[in-house]
């Protein structure tokens, strides 16, 4: 369980090791691959996924009450045309973008402590997209014409409006979902060799087998393998910054006053790491107690990831005051009053919670006591997802409510379905979660062998 | 049941640890030997460098040439689209609104490099291939966990079934295999 290397009363140290002592290539092997293979069905896992599968039925009843009825289950109307659906799909996206930047920037500028964490933080980044690709898409009335977004030679002999950041949108996404679907599985394969070779059952081996498509560990293989994952990490990680340079362009190419701001971009790049890695630590503690992970994923790690927080919270809090900051020096009155508006409008109350959450909560981290204590930082972590939540609620609502002429305000209040909608997703996020976890070896069994200190090769060995 | 020396598809050497493959493999290098291979349950970057893997191959030109298609088809699409086959006014902005197109080309490069970086691993790694000869050894198994191997191959000019098979005895390895074809 619980294993902290250093002394009592020592200070930290620059490195702590980010693996316990005493493992050896075969019983990392095991612990993890048993996880899979061995441990069975257990019924904590039951209850988990249980919970989570009601959860996406709620997601089914409300998307099915939708097609059926139509957005006007939703509180969106005109002048707020984006409620819930906008909000959930720009939180859920950014969430994913930390897999993205564990498993690429981190492995860019050798990290190694990032190998314990990148293979379920990459999954978060495929499930987080899943979810947030399906928003739009219910988002546009008609769903079932969601192909008319791609360009292909119709009938009616139009192409989608390439200008438009709604298409760039289109394209981002997909992309960064096909992308990351492929390192994914690229990094997937050497364990899946491994689940092959190590499953007794025969299902399970001809599955593996299949999915490992013959990886036999051949250093001709390795070597084309190693140059692909360092060209993976280079592409995804422009990619990565795109993706969320794209959707705060959904904002900024409109001239709305809050949306119309060139501080968007890095400052939702940040907000995504931000909110990622508060759910990469939401997930890796329960699962580090759970499955006694404790010497693979260490202190070390969780004091690293909150020191990422601590450090994009700061780069978000810049965003809010540059915000702020803009809207008075513009001298544009339509850019003060919706500051003021937001500070003391209708949805007041919501901006000074996100500022409770995501300036005020984190700072908390500056003490390395919290930054050592697993439950503060799950309930840190919490509390920042539920502040970035909001902020995108504050971005989309309060400023589309309250535009340039009086008479066309109007207040937005999210009805049931905005809400059921919300947790269903958040629903079909842990289902595909569980089965993740169930199926899968949640950390990379090959990339754990190589910081094991028996993988150095001895060079002045003599034979 | 032994293989008769016409049908191997090569010998393996097991053995414990990293170090010993690497030392192994450099000295079948010295020795002669070129149709090889090892094979570990990890990357080891020593090994490549023993087998003569000198360079990073063909795989980065393949991703070059998959950015320069998926950029160039990516701008091609929307000028195509934009002002040849359906020009269309909006706002009053240029037909070719090239700053506009510019993330979709990006998104473009990206997505067909990456789909050159995956598919031309696989395809030059020959995968998938579920059926290899190095299978036959049942302790082969473990080279996905603990184990580390270097089969010299009957093809090898140099391959000699008893004077390979007392080569790779002298490295001292934890076995030496038939591997049958």
């Amino acid at each position: 369980m619980e294993h902290d290397p250093r002394p009592p009363g020592a200070e930290e140290p620059f490195q702590s090791p980010i693996v316990a002592p005493g493992y050896t290539f075969a019983t990392l092997s095991d612990k993890i691959g048993s996880i899979v293979l061995a441990r069975g069905t257990r019924y904590g896992w039951l209850v988990g996924f249980g919970i989570s599968f009601s959860l996406l039925m709620l997601l089914l009843v409300a998307v099915s009450t939708l097609f059926l009825k139509g957005v006007g289950i939703w509180g969106v109307n005109i002048p707020v045309g984006w409620g819930f659906d906008i909000i959930n799909f720009v939180w859920w996206i950014g969430i994913g973008h930390a897999g993205t930047l564990i498993s690429a920037i981190l492995l860019l500028l050798r990290q190694s402590w990032r190998q314990s964490i990148n293979r379920f933080a990459e999954a978060m980044t495929l499930f987080a997209v899943a979810c947030a690709g399906m928003f739009p898409l219910l988002h546009m009335g008609r769903p079932w014409f969601f192909y008319w977004m791609t360009p292909y030679p119709s009938t009616m002999g139009v192409w989608p409006n390439f200008r438009s950041p709604l298409v760039w949108d289109v394209f981002a996404v997909s992309t960064y979902a096909t992308v990351s679907a492929l390192f994914w599985f690229v990094g997937l394969l050497p364990d899946l060799a491994t689940l092959r070779d190590r499953a007794r059952n025969r299902p399970a081996r001809i599955i593996y087998g299949m999915l490992a498509m013959g990886w036999r560990g051949s250093a001709a293989h390795w070597h084309r393998y190693e140059v692909a994952s360092l060209l993976l990490a280079g592409l995804a990680t422009p990619l990565v910054v795109s993706v969320h340079t794209v959707v705060s362009f959904d904002f900024t190419i409109g001239i709305i006053p809050g949306w119309h701001a060139t501080i968007f971009p890095p400052y939702f790049v940040a907000g995504a790491i931000y909110a990622g890695f508060a759910m990469v630590l939401l997930i890796a503690i329960p699962l580090r107690a759970v499955y006694g992970l404790g010497d693979f994923i260490t202190l070390q790690h969780l004091r690293n990831m909150a020191k990422v927080l601590l450090a994009t919270s700061m780069i978000v809090c810049y965003g809010y005051a540059m915000e702020a900051f803009f809207a008075w020096y513009s001298g544009n009155p339509y850019e003060q009053y919706m500051i003021l508006n937001r500070m003391l409008g209708p949805y007041a109350w919501i901006y000074w919670m996100l500022l409770f959450c995501n300036l005020a909560t984190p700072q908390l981290l500056w003490f390395g006591r919290v930054r050592d204590s697993i439950p503060a930082l799950f309930a840190i972590s919490l509390v920042v997802s539920l502040g970035m939540w909001l902020e995108r609620f504050v971005i989309v609502v309060t400023s589309l409510s309250r535009d340039f002429l009086p008479s066309s305000w109007g207040m937005y209040y999210p009805t049931r379905w905005d809400f059921a909608t919300f947790f269903g997703s958040i629903g079909l996020f842990l289902t595909l979660l569980f089965l993740f976890i169930r199926f899968l070896p949640m950390i990379s069994i090959f990339e754990m062998r190589t910081i094991l200190p028996q993988a150095e090769v001895d060079d002045h060995a003599g034979h | 049941m032994p293989a008769t020396e016409g049908r191997v598809y090569g010998l393996m050497a097991e053995f414990s640890d990293p170090t010993s493959l690497v030392a192994a493999a450099r000295k079948a290098h010295v020795e002669g030997y070129r149709r090889m291979d090892g094979y570990s349950p990890f990357p080891i970057e020593e090994l490549g460098e023993a087998l003569g893997y000198h360079t990073r191959g063909r795989l980065p030109k393949l991703v070059l040439a998959g950015g320069i298609a998926g950029c160039v088809s990516g701008f091609a699409l929307q000028y195509w689209c934009s002002v040849i086959d359906y020009p269309l006014n909006i706002g009053g902005k240029p037909l070719n609104s090239w700053p506009s197109f510019v993330p979709i080309t990006f998104e473009m490069t990206i997505l067909f490099a990456s789909l050159a970086a995956v598919l031309g691993m696989l395809g030059l790694n020959g995968l998938p291939r579920p059926y290899h000869p190095v299978f036959n050894v049942p302790e082969f198994r473990l080279a996905s966990r603990d184990h580390f191997f270097l089969c010299i191959e009957a093809k090898d000019p140099k391959f000699d079934f008893r004077a390979t098979r007392k080569f790779l005895e002298g490295l001292s390895p934890g076995h030496v295999y038939e591997v049958a074809s």
